[in-house]
């Protein structure tokens, strides 16, 4: 077990390698300059700035300096925020991102496998179906439009209702992470929901259960013990990189909420050729995406006894 | 069996209902778990309505966090209005968009030289006087090379400065001198006419050295690294969340302010979300865009409009190599399109003016508005001359077909209608094929610098309140005219438009200046933008700015309940 982490954590580190340095040099070839601003510079302000961000050595030895950088754990300072310091960015702004993250995969996996049980039990019957349905919505729809209606239909509540049911946007209360982690879960919710049904209805006429039953171990042993805690299996394989993806990826969401999440800074870099913040928040977002598989394959071995780490 | 199955069934739904119930509450243990970590990181957003009379405080929305916040270095908008409200340079412009004196109290501006005299009572929010040495550092400052401001030109008529900023001469050759702590002498480079509109600016406003050298690279980034001589300070700053200004007690003018908080709650660029946070009370000003115009008309709402000073226009390339340098071919563009068909029937934006001009309509001359005493040229679209042109042009360059021109835009939904319309119109009046090349920002102004380009959409704002600002936008010398125009007589008009201190031969060249702009074709003016925007009814003395804090919160004030 020891050796097999040991073993992944070192994978782990030489794929975080390949990932900063697919991401350095795929950045510096996009094109345009990330030194331009609508004033145009003087040759002379051009190179005190090109020095300023090491611009001026040649690409290699930018690398090499950079993965120095790296190993120190010093990402830089931003070329938007000329006073931030990226590791302060990414400090400030990621557990907001996780925060939500959190709470969204709590959502999902909890209202999962929930729906998914519940929809294996009634299988083929009218929940089963309305549930169904709503489950592919849920996968076909992308998370910005449900974060724009959702936003939508708290303004209009709120209306009716004449005070602040919900806050429409902003952070800082748990009553501002409601809308904001539901919508962001929806999508793996629903994903996870299917997940669960299908590996429900596999288990549920399986013979260990048939056992179990005749042995007349109670019903809810049979469902805790034997049922659910086969069943989840699946969804804790998937449960990993959707932690992932969703911490990651709810820039739109945080963007329309106002949320001062980490992916609102790791999308406008991109845009702004911010070549510090790029780099800052894709290793570490690639480290933590990394981290939480291997995270997960450890886990699978303590949930399921038959898998066997080596 | 059947009945053994539903049974069956309906325990493991009892059992399901029983995970429910465990996850709801786990639910919400996890959620009391994550409020107190909130609470203990951030102040929460949005507790308070937009207006809240009881504590005189006002709730705003910006739409990114201020990205500098260090005067010297400042460039853009957000930071420009959080500046505007926490800052105050020699002069400032008041409610009513005059210049007022600000933390000097008189000054004397001649041909070579000024003395400010600052007033006894301006302090810095730890309470020690703002001195003549704090402006002459904060200027130093922004010149020093290393740093690399990009408004250093701004201070450029100080003499000296642009050598200091070119690394030329010292910092200490900078013609600004402390007499003493309260006398300020400026020497100039030439001679000004506008010096006094500067001071209002930013980069001219003052930073006191020790405080600086204290905050160790990291000046204006968080709260307590900034120190503040405006009438609000930052009280606290949650990186991308809200930035709460307060009423600064030690600030000189008290009688200005009418607020005691104005708190920016929200920072999103979404304008759906401004809109929505608007609407739900929470917010008292919200902008109105393509996106959420329509939304904002079914309500409503008295909308305000506001012409920004920003001209956008078409900036054609005149290197000796590219098509656009043959005068017919500019003369035939500027005839085959229609700037009122542009923003009357394509942009469709309330407040937007088609352009007409080089020099936008808020522009002033010595006798009230510069458009007034020297009208633009009128356009009219004539399809029949621009094909005249177009012949002429065709046989200057000998070409048996025009190639496809390249027209340069941005990556936005106004820029996106625009370059259609142009693309348009310029195929079905003169058979022109034109291939939009869409870029994002920073590659745009790459590719506008490098000159691969025919056509840009371009646009530019105003850095101070004179007609020079644009004016000299297109000197041969200046390296923001991206299309590389070059002309003698041009350059000689602004030449006289920077040195001339009287008003009537400034105006002269200026006028000039429209002249050669128009019959030379160099660009084709599109439109003066507008900004449609609604205020919380509550809230009066907002004021829109083209220079400086835009919007000004500072001298607002809340009206009882009707």
């Amino acid at each position: 077990m020891l050796r097999y982490a040991f073993k992944r954590l070192m994978q782990g580190i030489i794929t975080v390698f390949f990932i900063a340095t697919a991401t350095f040099f795929g950045m510096h070839s996009v094109p345009g300059d990330p030194l331009a601003n609508d004033k145009a510079m003087t040759e002379k302000i051009r190179a005190n700035l090109e020095v300023k961000y090491g611009l001026d050595k040649p690409l290699l030895s930018q690398y090499g300096i950079y993965m120095g950088n790296l190993l120190r754990g010093d990402f830089g300072i931003s070329y938007t925020q000329e006073n931030r310091r990226v590791n302060d960015i990414i400090r400030e702004h990621f557990p907001v991102s996780a925060t939500l993250g959190i709470l969204a995969i709590a959502f999902a996996g909890l209202g999962g496998v929930l729906w998914g049980a519940l929809t294996a039990l009634y299988r083929n019957r009218l929940p089963d179906l309305v549930i169904m349905l709503l489950v592919i919505l849920g996968i076909s729809v992308p998370s910005f439009v449900f974060a724009a209606l959702g936003q939508l239909l708290l303004v209009n509540l709120n209306d009716q209702f004449g005070f602040s049911l919900l806050p429409v946007a902003g952070w800082g209360t748990v009553a501002h992470m409601l809308a904001p982690s539901l919508v962001l879960g929806l999508g793996t919710m629903a994903y996870l929901t299917r997940l669960m049904r299908s590996s429900m209805l596999e288990i549920i006429n399986a013979d260990f259960i048939r056992t179990a039953k005749s042995k007349g171990l109670p019903a809810t042993r049979i469902f805790t013990h034997h049922q659910l805690r086969n069943a989840i299996l699946p969804v804790i394989t998937v449960l990993g990189p959707s932690i992932a993806a969703i911490t990651t990826g709810g820039f739109v969401v945080e963007m329309l909420f106002a949320i001062p999440g980490l992916g609102r800074y790791f999308v406008q870099a991109v845009q702004q050729l911010d070549y510090t913040v790029i780099m800052g928040t894709t290793v570490f977002y690639g480290a933590f995406l990394v981290f939480m598989v291997i995270v997960v394959d450890l886990l699978y071995g303590l949930i399921d006894p038959r898998v066997r780490l080596e | 069996m059947t009945t053994k199955a539903i049974s069956s069934t309906s325990l493991a739904i009892r059992q399901l209902g029983l995970f429910a119930f465990a996850a709801v509450a786990g639910l919400a243990a996890l959620m009391w778990g994550l409020n107190l970590l909130a609470n203990l990181t951030a102040s929460a957003s949005g507790a308070n309505s937009a207006v809240d009379a009881a504590s005189n405080a006002i709730t705003v929305l910006i739409s990114s966090e201020p990205p500098q916040l260090d005067s010297s270095l400042s460039t853009d908008q957000v930071s420009g209005m959080v500046l505007g409200h926490v800052m105050e340079g020699l002069l400032r412009y008041d409610e009513n968009n005059e210049l007022a004196p600000g933390v000097a109290e008189s000054w004397r501006i001649n041909a070579d030289s000024a003395v400010f005299r600052l007033r006894e009572n301006a302090l810095w929010s730890d309470g020690k006087p703002v001195t003549a040495q704090d402006f002459v550092f904060a200027w130093r400052l922004a010149l020093a090379p290393d740093n690399a401001s990009q408004y250093a030109f701004i201070l450029y008529p100080v003499k000296n400065a642009e050598a200091i900023n070119q690394g030329t001469q010292p910092p200490e050759a900078l013609g600004a001198r402390a007499l003493d702590d309260r006398t300020l002498e400026i020497e100039f480079e030439r001679p000004i006419a506008f010096f006094d509109k500067l001071t209002a600016f930013s980069t001219y406003y003052p930073v006191r050295q020790d405080f600086y050298e204290s905050t160790d690279g990291t000046y204006g980034a968080d709260a307590d690294k900034l120190l503040y001589n405006g009438p609000f300070v930052i009280a606290s700053w949650v990186h991308g969340q809200s930035l709460d200004m307060r009423r600064n007690p030690l600030y000189w003018n008290q009688g200005r302010i009418h607020l005691d908080r104005i708190n920016a709650g929200y920072i999103t660029s979404d304008p759906n979300t401004s809109l929505n946070l608007f609407k739900d009370d929470k917010i008292v000003l919200t902008g109105l865009t393509p996106e959420n115009l329509t939304s904002a008309l079914e309500q409503r709402w008295q909308i305000h409009r506001f012409m920004d000073g920003s001209l956008f226009f078409l900036e054609l390339n005149h290197r000796p190599d590219r098509l656009t340098s043959n005068l017919n071919l500019r003369k035939a563009l500027y005839l085959a399109q229609d700037p009122n068909e542009l923003v009357y029937k394509v942009i469709k934006l309330p407040g937007y003016l088609p352009g007409v001009s080089l020099f936008p309509s808020f522009l002033d001359g010595p006798h009230g508005r510069f458009r007034d005493d020297h009208p633009p040229p009128a356009h009219r679209i004539d399809v029949a001359a621009a094909r005249r042109h177009l012949a002429l042009a065709q046989a200057e360059l000998g070409l048996d077909e025009f190639p496809s021109l390249v027209l340069l835009t941005g990556d936005n939904t106004v820029s996106n209608v625009q370059s259609e319309y142009f693309q348009a119109v310029f195929k079905k009046n003169l058979g022109l094929d034109i291939k939009i090349d869409r870029q994002i920002f920073k590659q745009r102004l790459a590719k506008m610098t490098s000159g691969e380009f025919d056509i840009v959409m371009a646009g530019w704002g105003p850095d101070y309140d004179d007609p020079l600002t644009f004016g000299d936008l297109f000197a041969s010398w200046n390296l923001n005219n991206r299309g590389r125009y070059s002309n003698p007589a041009y350059d000689e008009q602004v030449r006289i438009a920077q040195n001339a201190l009287d008003a009537e031969v400034r105006m002269a060249a200026f006028a000039n200046m429209q002249r050669i702009i128009h019959e030379d074709v160099v660009i084709i003016p599109s439109y003066d933008r507008g900004v449609a925007y609604v205020t919380h009814p509550r809230l009066q003395g907002v004021r829109r700015r083209v220079v400086g804090a835009d919007p000004d919160y500072s001298n607002a004030y809340i009206v009882p309940e009707a």
